[in-house]
């Protein structure tokens, strides 16, 4: 199941050649006049596919190649709080294979399944950030909103924990301009809006084909969501692991892209000075 | 054309349409005509929005500006080092006279950053990234502020937490000294960010800065908030009174200006003691035959009690007989303050000699004889 997933990420990055995006410039002229179909801006695909050229991808059937499981333990995310889940009555009923117990009608997210779903999840954000993809954190705490930000300004991805317009993945080429770069990656610390709903964002992103990645608490939907972490999303220590977290990862990967681009430019001097 | 237009068409859609290819007509492939008119194919220019000028277009027209500008002041026979912006319109004036009435549609040099409306340039590099981490917003700049101001916040917060454990937490620190000064409108925070934003963002900064300005200790972020902040000009309603001079004979003497209608004089009033009054080099009776406009220069002057002790020298120019007396007698009170007490000039001033009438002649409109006056109204 995992290589169908890993599959579903490489066709996501253009790697397998699928990717479609805006048509390339066409000049062709009616009457006389000079007209041209779409933006005359070279697409992104081909910019992506000459900076995998460079360097090898690490294997993504390779399990765990940035070695990210030694990033947190069992214990970490027990201390962190992240079992702790809200009320029955709050309870959503997709989230039950999720839950360990509920003691005193407050529920339990079970802790193994949450930390093979974060591996998984931090995988990907490595695999991603590896390959030049862009991330984009989204939550609608406005507890945690500063903090978020923080986190991705510190790696250098971006965030969105404010009001989230209309149009803003479904229309983008109206809301940015012409040739803008969507998000590759889109990872939700928190899935809920302040309404108790869950988030825009993550139907825009299925509309467009970006995979995601979640934290779900157990009032929250994890259908949508690629990669669901389940997990406490309202206490600020659990809030700052997965920060914490996802920031190292991203910070690893970026670094070892770095370190790859250096040995290959080593390498193989009269290509890389072209 | 036609095979053109139907490329042209299949690029436009993509796969997703299948044309009956004229080349391989054994293709059992399902076909649909689609229209391709030329007013289908012709782009919206409109629907792409303001023109954008490209970051390299406005250095180029900056240079050219600058150029222009010496040989400019080369044909004027000036500096070229220090010839100034007024130096331009004078010369742009001169060279290339105009009649035209709106200001705007003559002809002017000015440097680009005042001709080009300031806009945003593309904000993503090269691999398609774009260069500010919170451009995914859709109001970047905004939204910076706004995390850049809670970062203040914060900041002074755990400042203010660390003296307390410390014990140092003076109840009566430091204030910022804001002095007459109010907040930026929305329009000029929109000017400083290069961005549209609602009046409800406009809302939630000025709240979340009255917040950090309620907070004790708010003077660590002093540079910060003055930013923000528009000194207001002090408007004082005091009438200025014109300083008295001394000539070289040792006479008192001050100079006041006055205006009515589209009439402007000046005045210089000498403490002689002969009573004389010289308009425009001529006599005060020939320049002003009609007793009213004598009256209406004398009237400050015999309201002071002061008829026969000052020398009056007059220029005027503009307007009528009647407007120029007006402005003549606002120059002459006005002039008078300086050589009268507190209290007489606050005298004249209830009095209405140091008030500028406001009342100029009012445009005609169409479709009316006159300003009021209608045609003249007929039942059928």
């Amino acid at each position: 199941m995992s290589n169908i997933r890993h599959l579903f990420l490489a066709s996501r990055s253009g790697l397998l050649g699928f990717r479609h995006v805006g048509a390339a410039k066409v000049k062709f002229s009616i009457n006389g006049q000079h007209f041209a179909t779409a933006s005359s801006i070279k697409s992104p695909e081909i910019q992506i596919q000459s900076f995998t050229e460079k360097v090898p991808n690490p294997p993504l059937e390779k399990h765990d190649h940035f070695r990210l499981s030694e990033l947190f333990t069992l214990k970490d995310l027990f201390d962190a709080r992240v079992h702790l889940g809200h009320k029955k009555g709050c309870r959503h009923r997709l989230m039950e294979p999720y839950l360990y117990n509920s003691s005193l009608d407050y529920d339990i997210l079970d802790l193994d399944k949450t930390e093979e779903h974060l591996r998984l999840a931090l995988n990907v954000t490595a695999q991603t950030a590896y390959r030049g993809g862009i991330i984009l954190f989204v939550s609608r705490r406005r507890q945690f909103c500063h903090l978020v930000e923080t986190t991705a300004k510190e790696c250098g991805e971006y965030a969105h924990t404010r009001y989230w317009q209309g149009g803003l993945l479904t229309n983008a080429h109206i809301q940015y301009g012409q040739g803008v770069r969507l998000p590759d990656l889109i990872i939700f610390l928190s899935t809920l809006n302040n309404v108790f709903q869950q988030h825009v964002a993550i139907r825009d992103a299925a509309k467009m084909n970006i995979p995601t990645i979640g934290v779900v608490d157990s009032n929250c939907n994890p259908s949508s969501i690629t990669y669901p972490v389940p997990g406490n999303d309202d206490t600020p220590v659990a809030m700052e692991l997965y920060c914490r977290l996802f920031k190292m990862s991203i910070n690893r990967a970026k670094d070892k892209r770095r370190q790859m681009e250096l040995l290959q430019g080593l390498s193989e001097p009269s290509s890389s000075s072209s | 054309m036609a095979a053109n237009c139907g490329r042209v068409v299949r690029l436009l859609l993509g796969k997703s349409v299948k044309f009956a290819s004229p080349c391989n007509p054994l293709t059992p492939q399902l076909c649909r005509q689609i229209s391709c008119s030329s007013a289908l194919c012709r782009k919206n220019l409109a629907s792409l929005g303001p023109e954008k000028f490209t970051a390299e277009f406005i250095q180029k027209q900056i240079e050219e500006f600058e150029i222009g500008k010496r040989h400019l002041a080369n044909m004027m026979g000036e500096d070229p080092e220090n010839f100034t912006q007024e130096d331009i319109d004078r010369s742009i004036a001169y060279l290339f006279p105009s009649g035209l009435f709106e200001k705007k549609a003559r002809p002017f040099m000015k440097h680009p950053d005042e001709v080009f409306p300031k806009q945003r340039a593309v904000q993503w590099g090269p691999d398609g990234r774009p260069f500010h981490f919170l451009f995914y917003t859709g109001k970047q700049s905004y939204y910076s502020l706004m995390h850049e101001l809670y970062a203040k916040v914060l900041n002074i917060e755990k400042h203010q937490d660390r003296l307390r454990a410390k014990g140092l937490f003076s109840a009566e620190p430091k204030q910022i000294s804001l002095g007459t000064s109010r907040w930026l409108t929305k329009e000029e925070l929109e000017a400083t960010l290069v961005e549209t934003i609602s009046s409800h963002d406009y809302d939630r900064f000025i709240q979340l800065m009255e917040r950090m300005l309620s907070m004790p200790y708010s003077s660590l972020e002093e540079e910060f908030i003055l930013r923000y902040r528009q000194q207001l000009e002090a408007q004082s309603m005091h009438q200025i009174v014109p300083p008295l001079q001394k000539d070289e004979k040792g006479v008192d003497f001050s100079t006041a200006e006055g205006k009515r209608k589209t009439s402007r004089s000046s005045v210089v009033v000498r403490d002689c003691g002969s009573g004389r009054i010289t308009i425009n080099g001529e006599d005060y009776l020939h320049y002003f035959p009609v007793l009213q406009d004598r009256e209406q220069l004398m009237f400050p002057l015999q309201f002071a009690g002061v008829l026969g002790r000052f020398d009056l020298e007059a220029t005027v120019s503009g307007g009528g007989r009647s407007s120029q007396a007006g402005a003549l007698r606002l120059a002459i009170s006005k002039a008078l303050l300086s050589f009268l007490s507190e209290t007489e000039g606050e005298a004249m001033r209830q009095a209405g000699l140091l008030t500028p009438d406001p009342r100029v002649r009012e445009r005609k409109k169409p479709g009316q004889e006159g300003a009021r006056r209608k045609f003249t109204w007929k039942k059928r």
